[in-house]
Parts: C-alpha cells; structure tokens; sequence
C-alpha cells in the first residue's frame, strides 16, 4: 500500500450540516476522539440555505399543539408508510434540540410574551415553525458550528469521502481525498456516522447545490448498507424560473405561510379548485377564511396553498400544462397583495422575509412587496435514503450509522416543511450518542489495503484517458436531463423503462469520462468522481418507482394515478447483490403500536 | 380513507413542464461576452481571455460555470447556494470584492471584458480558490457564547423581539470574508497575528449584544484581537453583501466599550458593583 497519510479517530462523522454537526457534538462529549469530515468549507452545507424554519410542537403560538399532534402530522403527511417510531421520536424530542440550540446561543424570532415565536407551514396543523425570518438555516448551522468548535472535535474540510472501509463485516472507516491537493487520506475509525444530505444534482432544475451528488447514500450501499424509499423524491413547488440562470432556486414555504397565494395566468386562486380528501376537514374553503387562519385566528382553517408539497406541485404543473401558466411557463406567487389588508405590508414582507426579498430584487429585478413571483416546481429534497435503525440510527453494517437526509424513514412518501432541520437535530444527536456508544465497545479495526489501493486506482483513472474521452460535466448533464425527463414529478411506466437503458448507456459514458490538469483544486476531476454516486442513487430511485404502481405522497404515476392500500403496507427496499447488481425487494412496515395508531385514528376524525 | 390525488388531470407527455420551461430559453437575448480569468496555482499566474455566451440576468458565477463545462474543465472556483446564503464564492470582479452568484452580468459595464481573479488577502491556491483557514483558526480564540441561568424552571428564557433585532444584523454574516479581503490592516499590512479583521469584530459585537450573553470580552478585543487597529475606514461596510453596517453598529460601539472598561476607572468601578452592561 502507497503511503497514504492516516488519520485516526473513535468517531468519523462524514459532512459538517445540521445533521453532521449536531452527531459530533454528541460524540465528542463522551471524550471520544470525533472527525468530522466535509466537501466544502465549515459552515457551507446546506443546511444554511434551509429558510423556512424548523418544526418543533413547543405550543408557544397555540397551546392545542402537542408531540401527539406533531407525529400524526408527520405520519399523514408521510402517506403512513413512514418509519412509526422515528416519527414519534422526533415529535417528542424535537422541542428540546430547539430550546437546546437557544440555550448555545440561537436567536429564533419571540411571541409577544418574549418566547420563541412559531409559524404556519404546509401540512403542520398549528403554527409550529421556530424561525429566525427566512434564514433559519444559518442561524442553526452556525449555532451548531460555534458550539462544536469548542468541543474538541477535528474538522477535515474540503475532503471529499471515496470509499466506506470495511474490516471483515464491521465498519472500519473512509478513504478520501483533500480537494485542495488532490491527496489521499485515509480515515481510521471504529464508528462511522453518514450525514451527507441528498441527491438534487440527479435532476436539471434543483433546488440543490453541487454537493448533492447522493454520495453518502452510493457509499453506503457500495459498502452494503440498505437504502429505502428511494422513489419518494420532493419537488419543491416553489422554485425561481425566470432568468433562467436562477431556474431552481427556492423560494420558501414561509412565503405562503405568511400569507402568499397562488394564481394563474387569469389572476385565479386554483388552489381552491381540488382539495384533497383527506385533507378537507383541515382546509379552508374561501379566500376569507384562509385569510384569517394566516392571521393567527384558531377557529380558521389553513389556505389550500398550505396543503403538502406534493399536491401544490403538481396543481402547478396541471396549471401550466393546461395553458394557464405565467409567461414562463410557471404560475405566480403574491405576497404583495396583502397590503390590502394590513398596514405597512411593505415593511411587513421585507422583515419576515428578507432574504426573499433580496434575493428577488437582485437576481430578477422583481420588487416582491409591489409584484407578484413567478414559480415552478424545483427537485428540493429526497425522503428515502440509508435504511436505520429507528432507535440508535445504525444501519445493517455494524458501525455504520446514518442521520439527516441522507437517511430514510422519518418522512415516508412526503415531507413536511420544517420536519428536516428538526430531524437534523433529534436524529443527529441520537446518532452521535449510538455511535460513540458502540464505538466504546469495538476493538481497534484494521484497514484492507487492497480495497484502499482499489479506490485510489479508480479515482486517478480520469487522468489517464485525458480530454479527448468524454467531458465529466456533458456526462453530468445528459444524466440529469433523464431523471428529469423521465423519473420527475409526473411518472409512467414506459418512461422510467427509458430512463433504466440511458442510465446504462451513462454508466459506460461515466467509464470513459476523462479530465485536464493536475489532482489539485480540480472540479473537472471532482465532477467525474461524483458521477458514480449520481448513477447509483439515479438507478434505485428509478427501478424503486418503477415498482411502485400507485401514486403516493412525492411519487406520482400517470398510469396508476389512485393510492392503493395494498401498497401502504411495505418499503422498496434497495441493496447490492451478490453479483454486483442492484437489488430491490419489499420489507414489511412492522405494525404500529396501539397507542400511536389511536392518535392517528384520533387526528383523522 | 379516499385517494389524495384528486388531480387525475395532470395527464399528458410527462415532461410537458419541460418543456415549457426548454421554450423559454430560446426567448432570451443571447449576447458573447469576454472575459478575464485568473488562473494559476500558488500565487503563480496570469489572466486568461474566455469568450461566452450569455443570457439575461446571468450572474458572474454562471459565466464562470459555463467556461469551466465547455472550455475549463479543471478551472478552479467555490461555490454552494448560488443565491447569496453560503457566502462560498467571494472573487474581486471587475477589481471589486463581490459574491460571483450575486453579480449580474448587466450590472458591468458592457463592450470591455469582465475580470475575475481571486481575493487578494489570502493566500492563494489555484485559480479563484484563496486558503481561507486562518478565518477558520481566528473564531475559537474568541470566548463563547455565555448566557445568564435561564429565566423559566424549564429551562428557557424570555426574550423581547426588539433586543433579537438589535443582534440580528450581526447574526446575518455569511463569512464570505470579503471584509477581511478589503480590509487594509490585512490586506496591506499583513497584521494577522495582531488583528483579528471586520468579520471577526462582528462576531464578537454579535456575542457581546447577545441579549442572554454575560460573558466579557473587551480585554481580549484591545490586547488580543487589537481592535485599535481599525481606523474606521469603512471599507468594509462598503463590501459586505448582507448589508452589515461594520463600522457604525459593530466596530464604533465595540470601541467604545473598551474606552469604557480601559480608560474610565469609575465607569469601571461602577461596572464591577453592577455586573456587565447589557446595552
Ligand atoms: C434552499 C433550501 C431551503 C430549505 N429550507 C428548509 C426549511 O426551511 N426547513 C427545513 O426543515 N428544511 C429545509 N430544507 C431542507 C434542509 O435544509 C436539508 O434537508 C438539510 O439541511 C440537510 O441537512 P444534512 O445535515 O442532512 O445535510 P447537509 O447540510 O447538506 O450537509 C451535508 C454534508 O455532507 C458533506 N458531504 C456530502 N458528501 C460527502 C462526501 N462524499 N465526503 C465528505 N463529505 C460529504 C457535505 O460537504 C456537507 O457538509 C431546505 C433545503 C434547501 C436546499
Ligand atoms: S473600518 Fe476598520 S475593519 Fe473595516 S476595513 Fe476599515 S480598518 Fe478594516
Ligand atoms: S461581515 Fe459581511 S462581508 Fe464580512 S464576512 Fe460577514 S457577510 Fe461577509
Ligand atoms: S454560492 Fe453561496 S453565496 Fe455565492
């Protein structure tokens, strides 16, 4: 073995998010040695650009709120194929992580009486998103980010993860290169945490930055971890389109939360035109009404643009299609038109929403207190990933745990806004306390420097075949444009077929993808070292929808539109086989205690 | 219970939204524009001359992205959110600290090529990526977050909206570090190991205007962070993305307290007797 610079630690958190941050924090309490290991500089992950809030049933706004309700949210929102016991966690200890991050220093927005302030989202019964205006994700990060420093963990920036290593069954560490210098490194550890976030760069139009190239879930499965639920992608219904340079950029849920609607091209309010089922009881059935409930008046019932992502987003696409778009080819959002019900409405949308705002006037010219947006659908978020453990986040590799996004279960088919930066936190607090715990018990793990030797031999073969091979970034796109074209928001069977053979064709493009220069600071090479990662996630997220002949939550089909109960009772389930080929097969959803399902039974009359 | 997808009309070609969103492209003016680009490794370089098509309403850091897919495969650049949040993509354009994903093309001047390079206050890497860590070594020298005992047996406190406002404005830096770039006691002066920089002034005032914090940092801020260093030249101000007025409400009012604490041995006795100011 060549000498690759080793590093050692107890603990390896692969990416420095919300939910990578909060794992470490944890870890390194117990005095163990804690690495974390991160793609761009501390601070950057997404987790920054969340904006919305976060959900946590503090009751602060309206005291009917409770972790009862919270779970039956999640659980319905979640289409009930969601993991049970995940979401009761979350809806019970989310509160804490929130009044946790206060006690390290976080600002949230306060309620008259001086406590954290809450807001109305998509899908949350009561107001319960704690929110610092609409760059909630910083404020959290960077609490995360100035309390973890000083709690004695090793930070590893700019160092993309390759390969997961093994010693025999149990984990045994990472091996990575420095983006910087392009030199190998390898991690010794005896637990290794996945919170690498999503998969977004599968699509054109994403909401995703370059980092969401599905490493953390392709790794995962390479080393033989399970993935689930990977055909429930979320499309965000509310994505910048126009200039077409900030296509796909997130315009957030707050918008609507504070009171924006949707209209099309003739200045109608289509939301009210079909409101799901079971969701009626819930919605507000006139403009007056869904007025009041934005208002804060509890006898109200929510605004039908409150309803969950997945069928806002595709209310729009019907819009469009049946040529009732904006200019576009979106529909519009208008905060704006508040100001014919309160004062200082101007003044009013530039606090609460700044960051909009601002980035309206400068990226589109448009002034969001005196016109309306144009939106469309954008790829924003993945709920299926790493299979865990619901208790201690550890997936079916000894040692290997996975928490944030790139893990799978909380959300089921949907997710609700406000539910990932809380799942950050309950999950990546549980995973760090699982992984040092389990760590402590584990004999000092050993490397195999064959399968070392055989990463850094894949990763430098881009440079042998030089530039007359295929650009990684023409690769890039063309797979991008198959998912989008063929595994997005609407789905059908002879599509995704489609999709299946170009993947395969891509795979032997990806083979022979080659890139100029040097190993240092090079994103040509970075570019076509993801490309694998891109191809994995890409296949299970198709052959998963592909099997999943009904639509539910974020997967919808053309050709099988209904939910079907018998559907209701499993999870695709994806791992590698034998053969090196991909896999998929159903696993039971085990039933639910009778306590949890009275509360759904409860929440649904 | 009943089916969720009541929209059964969202039938049709699968990729229609596409498709609508592929038509617009053809609408927009398409204009070539030069550009200059840094490149090199280690300080070691020069500009090179790239020429590309662009849109309405492209930023720099799209132009960038188009170089480096067609032309520049391994040309280096950071970047995350491209809309302002992550504070990654900080370059001098046209000479001019700024965000590439902020920067509108139609913002410069048109008929003379656009310049990137990278900020000149750090040491460099390769192209437009600058080693930034010693932003990284200077924030766990300052105290931390300290707040008072909580207010409410539960453990939490009760805070009034104006006195989040008043931090808020702190609380908004995205360390981009185009302050520290633009700053003159780093930038031409190299005084790293005296001076901690503007982002780091804002970050102490961030803590020492924390409505919960009673930690004290105003000795540190004179001897170790040598906030005497800053002449309230502004520039800073001038820089800053996020619009963080630096020197009025972070720098002055920072400087004032160390007067305070330093200079004035009664206000400091009355400090002693009466705890921390919280102002
Ligand atoms: C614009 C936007 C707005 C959003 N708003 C909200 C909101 O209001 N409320 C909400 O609840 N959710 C929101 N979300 C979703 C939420 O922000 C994300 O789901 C969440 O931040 C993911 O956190 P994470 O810790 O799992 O991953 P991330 O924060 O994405 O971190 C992933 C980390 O893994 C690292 N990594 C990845 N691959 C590798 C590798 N191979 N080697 C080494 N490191 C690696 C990355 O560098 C990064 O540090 C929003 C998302 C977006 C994009
Ligand atoms: S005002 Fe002070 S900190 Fe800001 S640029 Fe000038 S000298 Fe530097
Ligand atoms: S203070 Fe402004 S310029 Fe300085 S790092 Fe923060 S956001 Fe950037
Ligand atoms: S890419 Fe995030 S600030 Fe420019």
């Amino acid at each position: 073995m060549p000498d690759y610079q080793t590093v050692d630690h107890d603990v390896l958190i692969i990416g420095a998010g919300g939910a990578g941050l909060r794992a470490a924090i944890e870890a390194a309490a117990t005095g163990l040695s804690v690495g974390v290991v991160c793609k761009s500089l501390l601070g950057k992950a997404h987790t920054v650009m969340a904006e919305g809030g976060v959900a946590a049933a503090m009751a602060n706004v309206d005291d009917r709120d409770s972790w009862r309700v919270h779970f039956a949210d999640t659980m319905r929102g979640g289409q009930y194929v969601n993991n049970w016991r995940m979401a009761q966690l979350h809806a019970q200890e989310a509160p804490a992580r929130v009044r946790e991050l206060e006690a390290w220093g976080a600002l949230f927005d306060r309620t008259p009486d001086g406590r954290i302030l809450q807001r109305n989202f998509g899908g949350h019964r009561y107001p319960r998103l704690a929110h610092v205006g609409d760059r909630t994700g910083l404020e959290m990060i960077r609490t995360l980010q100035d309390h973890g420093i000083h709690q004695g963990m090793d930070v590893h920036m700019e160092c993309t993860v390759l390969a997961l290593l093994r010693d025999g069954e149990r984990i045994a560490g990472a091996f990575a290169y420095d983006r910087e210098r392009g030199r190998f490194r390898i991690f010794r550890a005896k637990a290794v945490v996945m919170a690498t976030g999503g998969i977004g760069r599968a699509y054109n139009i994403t909401s995703n930055s370059w980092e969401y190239t599905g490493d953390g879930q392709a790794l995962a499965y390479l080393a033989g971890a399970d993935l689930q639920d990977m055909e429930f992608v979320q499309f965000h219904p509310t994505g910048m389109i126009w200039p077409p340079s900030v296509r796909g950029i997130l315009v957030t849920e707050g918008v609507r939360g504070e009171g924006g609607v949707l209209r099309n091209r003739d200045g109608k309010r289509f939301m009210f035109d079909n409101i799901p089922d079971n969701y009626k009881q819930q919605t507000a059935d006139n403009e007056e009404e869904g007025w009041r409930y934005v208002q804060g008046d509890k006898d109200a019932r929510r605004p039908p643009e409150l309803l969950t992502r997945d069928h806002v987003a595709r209310m729009i696409v019907r819009e469009v299609k049946e040529g009732r778009g904006s200019p576009h080819g979106g529909v519009y959002l208008d905060i704006s038109w508040i100001k014919e019900r309160i004062p200082n409405a101007s003044e009013h949308i530039r606090k609460k929403l700044p960051s909009m705002y601002h980035q309206f006037m400068q990226l589109a010219g448009i002034d969001i207190t005196r016109e309306a947006m144009e939106i469309g659908p954008t790829t924003h978020y993945v709920m299926g990933g790493i299979r865990v453990n619901g208790d201690t986040q550890m997936t079916n590799v000894p040692g290997l745990f996975a928490c944030g996004e790139c893990a799978a279960g909380l959300h089921g088919a949907n997710r609700l806004g406000g539910n990932s930066l809380s799942d950050l936190l309950v999950f990546g607090k549980r995973a760090g306390e699982f992984a040092a715990a389990y760590a402590r018990t584990q004999s000092p793990v050993s490397i195999n420097a064959d399968e070392v030797d055989e990463s850094a031999r894949r990763a430098l073969a881009p440079f042998e075949r030089g530039t007359s091979a295929d650009g990684p970034y023409q690769v890039q796109e063309s797979l991008q444009t198959t998912m989008q074209n063929h595994v997005g928001i609407v789905r059908v069977a002879h599509e995704m077929e489609r999709a299946l053979g170009e993947l395969e064709v891509l795979t032997q493009r990806a083979e022979r993808v080659g890139v100029p220069g040097n190993r240092e600071y090079n994103p040509g090479w970075h570019t076509a070292l993801d490309l694998r990662h891109l191809l994995i996630v890409s296949e299970a997220i198709t052959r998963s929808a592909l099997e999943r002949r009904e639509s539910r939550g974020g997967h919808f089909r053309d050709d099988f539109p209904d939910k079907d109960p018998a559907f209701g009772t499993f999870n695709h389930v994806v791992r590698r086989g034998p053969d090196g080929a991909m896999q998929l097969v159903r696993e039971e959803i085990p039933p639910r205690p009778a306590e949890l399902d009275a509360i759904i039974k409860e929440m649904q009359s | 219970m009943t089916a969720p997808h009541a929209d059964e009309a969202t039938t049709g070609g699968v990729d229609a939204y596409t498709a609508a969103q592929t038509a617009q492209d053809a609408a927009v003016g398409h204009r070539s524009r030069d550009f200059k680009v840094w490149r090199g490794t280690d300080g070691v370089g020069e500009f090179r001359s790239y020429t590309t098509e662009t849109d309405d309403g492209m930023v720099v850091l799209d132009a960038i992205h188009q170089i480096q897919a067609a032309q520049a495969n391994d040309l280096a650049v950071r970047w995350n959110c491209k809309a302002g949040k992550c504070g990654s993509c900080s370059a001098e354009i046209n000479g001019k600290p700024k965000l590439m994903c902020m920067t509108r093309l139609d913002e410069l001047p048109a008929g003379e090529p656009v310049t990137v390079e990278p900020m000149r206050a750090f040491p460099h890497v390769r192209d437009l990526v600058t080693d930034v860590s010693w932003n990284f070594r200077v924030k766990p020298r300052i105290q931390k977050f300290t707040p008072r005992p909580p207010d409410d047996p539960d453990g939490t406190w009760r805070i009034q909206q104006r006195d989040v406002d008043r931090v808020q404005e702190f609380r908004k830096c995205i360390e981009c570090f185009l302050c520290q770039d633009v700053c003159h006691v780093l930038r031409d002066h190299h005084m790293h190991e005296q001076f901690v920089g503007p982002r780091f002034l804002v970050y102490a005032a961030a803590l020492e205007m924390h409505p919960l914090d009673i930690a004290d940092r105003t000795t540190e801020l004179k001897e170790e962070f040598g906030i005497g260093y800053c002449n309230i030249t502004k520039c800073c101000t001038t820089v800053c993305p996020e619009h963080i007025t630096i020197t009025d409400n972070a720098i002055i009012p920072l400087k004032e307290r160390v007067v305070d604490k330093h200079y004035d041995p009664l206000r400091a006795l009355v400090r002693l007797v009466r705890g921390k100011r919280k102002d």
